[in-house]
């Protein structure tokens, strides 16, 4: 099967983020693959190792975006595709569908793009459905659990009320959720392949399309305001004691 | 304004999200709720009752399931005909995966997630996190119809108006041949959800630590560790069944296994926005307090005086949670009347 996954450099989640003169700082903490995107390589190895095939990694961004390919690389993806271009300074979700989903058509062939369920920078998680709605192919989105078998494909999603079972036919989008195990670490051949691997740049000339409208617009960012707590701490002889003190306080606060 | 509302049901009940969204469409104009599904007519009655001047009812065993293509082909074929200003979705796994979809059709943009909205003659400006919450953002959309997704308790749920009705207007299922079929569902645990809960217990790693439980013989350590854990977690369930809370944990207690990932809370599980979070054997990771910083009144129990979890919070015990945690449900079931 040949896979595309689809990546992002984010800053790394244990980041203190804080906005400064109207620009986000994640001060000196490093950037790191989008963690839901590390899951959904490790998902696309996997159906690599079942069934054989390709993976592919892709990004759009600057050089240092080409971190999050290596670290794919490492991990045991075949190969990598840069998709770099100055109009692509300020993309927003459709935008970003549309070139990936051009990019996609591009590589040619491919049966499965992955994704995972969102980024931890932008927080949106729209960009698999809009991905898919633009190739025609299903959106098989949150997927849990991935059975391919011949040209067709059943998938556990994970929705609220549990998981919804869902069939059918490739080429398909997924998202990936968190369910096929803990990432690999790269391989000490793995990271030697990646630092020597020559990563081809698409740009939007290479794929055909024109620059995106980017019809959201960002006014203003900033921080949360800050939690003006000071933690009343609960003392008392016995846990009883503890207990009847901090639940009165709890109803007193009358939101339950 | 002319508002369309996507109520997000399953097996004919909504998702409490998609009433605050009804809620915020009131504010802005007229609302016109979509509520797609077989045999759902009685929630359009529902929806009249909070808000809903309109319905738009595709009643259809076609869309009997939950089709992400078959859903989305409907709505958009809905919202070229009546050309709205605005689309509202409660942000659900289904109303954000239909906000998307439906974006592309209408070529406009989606703001997602949102927690907070302005409406200044008529142009709209929205707030939201990112970065699980570190930040806050402004979004504005410069195509129509403008598509939000609100996330849910970041607005009020209107009062509901016993009787109130309105116009009842049926429409057509897409027709056409949709790449997916659904086999059917595993349930999940059941109990209350993360995202909709007004109360919330969560533990991490402490709650693996109780020194006095002796584990079964045979179990290897890592073994050993999970059932302290369980045992742990189980206090955690009746405290939580008190107060008719959902069960949440950290990234750390959901990576030993101690819990399965549907509860994690932090910037890889669910951010939650409860009235009360009680945090038990939690220290507080910059991930984890990303998810919950924004809990009305934060509790946290936890044996390290210094555990960041307590700069958050509103109360704290520093304590053995295995003694507090019982005496704590004991003394809700008393107070409560349960």
């Amino acid at each position: 099967m040949k896979i595309i996954v689809c990546v992002k450099q984010v800053p790394d989640s244990a980041a203190k983020v804080v906005v400064e003169n109207g620009k986000v700082s994640w001060g000196d903490a490093p950037l790191v693959i989008n963690p839901w995107d590390e899951y959904a390589v490790e998902a696309a190895l996997q159906q690599k190792e079942a069934l054989g095939g390709t993976v592919t990694a892709i990004t759009i961004g600057g050089e240092g975006s080409k971190e999050a390919l290596k670290h794919a690389l490492a991990m045991g993806a075949d190969d990598a595709i840069m998709i770099s271009d100055p109009a692509l300074a300020n993309l927003d979700t459709q935008g970003t569908a549309q070139v990936l989903a051009a990019a996609i058509k591009k590589a040619g062939g491919v049966e499965a793009a992955f994704f995972g369920r969102q980024a931890i920078d932008a927080d949106s998680g729209l960009v698999p459905a809009q991905a898919a709605r633009l190739l025609g192919w299903p959106a098989l989105t949150l997927a849990a659990v991935i059975k391919v078998d011949g040209g067709s494909v059943r998938v556990e999603r994970g929705v609220e009320e549990g998981r919804q079972i869902v069939t059918a036919k490739l080429p398909a989008v997924f998202s990936l959720v968190k369910d096929f195990g803990e990432p690999r670490y790269p391989s000490f051949m793995g990271i030697r392949k990646a630092s020597r691997a020559v990563i081809p740049t698409w740009t939007l000339a290479d794929l055909g399309i024109p620059s995106p409208a980017t019809v959201i617009a960002w006014p203003e960012i900033m921080n949360p305001p800050s939690r003006e707590i000071k933690c009343e701490l609960i003392t008392g002889s016995s846990p009883a004691g503890i207990a009847e003190v901090l639940a009165d306080k709890i109803l007193a606060e009358k939101v339950l | 304004m002319n508002t369309f509302v996507y109520i997000d049901q399953f097996k004919g009940t909504a998702l409490p999200a998609s009433w605050e969204a009804i809620g915020v469409g009131k504010t802005l104009g007229t609302v016109k709720a979509m509520i797609f599904g077989s045999g759902v007519e009685a929630l359009a009655s529902t929806a009249f009752e909070y808000g809903a001047d309109e319905v738009l009812l595709a009643d259809d065993p076609a869309l009997a399931d939950y089709r992400a293509e078959a859903y989305a082909a409907t709505l958009s074929a809905s919202a070229t005909s009546a050309a709205p200003d605005l689309i509202l979705f409660p942000t659900t796994t289904r109303g954000r995966e239909q906000a998307a979809m439906v974006a592309i059709d209408l070529k406009t943009g989606v703001m997602v997630d949102v927690t907070a909205l302005e409406n200044v003659d008529g142009k709209i400006t929205v707030t939201r996190p990112i970065y699980a919450g570190k930040l806050l953002i402004k979004e504005t959309c410069s195509a129509k119809p403008l598509i939000i997704t609100l996330r849910g308790r970041a607005f009020p749920k209107p009062a509901q108006q016993p009787g109130k009705t309105g116009t009842l207007t049926r429409v057509a299922a897409a027709a056409g041949d949709f790449p997916t079929k659904v086999e059917g569902y595993t349930t999940g645990e059941g109990g209350v959800s993360l995202t909709d809960a007004g109360v919330i217990v969560s533990g991490g790693r402490g709650v693996s630590n109780n020194p006095t439980l002796t584990p079964p013989a045979g179990l290897d350590e890592k073994q050993a560790e999970i059932w302290r854990a369980q045992q742990g977690f189980i206090l955690v369930k009746e405290l939580a069944s008190v107060l008719n809370a959902a069960v949440g944990a950290s990234r750390a207690a959901v990576d030993a296994g101690y819990v399965p990932y549907p509860h994690q809370v932090g910037q890889t599980g669910k951010v939650v926005s409860p009235d009360v979070y009680i945090a038990c054997g939690i220290s507080g990771a910059i991930q984890h307090l990303a998810g919950m910083r924004t809990s009305k009144v934060i509790v946290a129990i936890n044996k390290d005086a210094e555990a960041p979890i307590f700069k958050l919070a509103r109360y704290g015990v520093v304590g053995d949670l295995f003694q507090i945690l019982p005496a704590l449900t004991e003394a809700f079931k008393k107070k409560l009347g349960k």
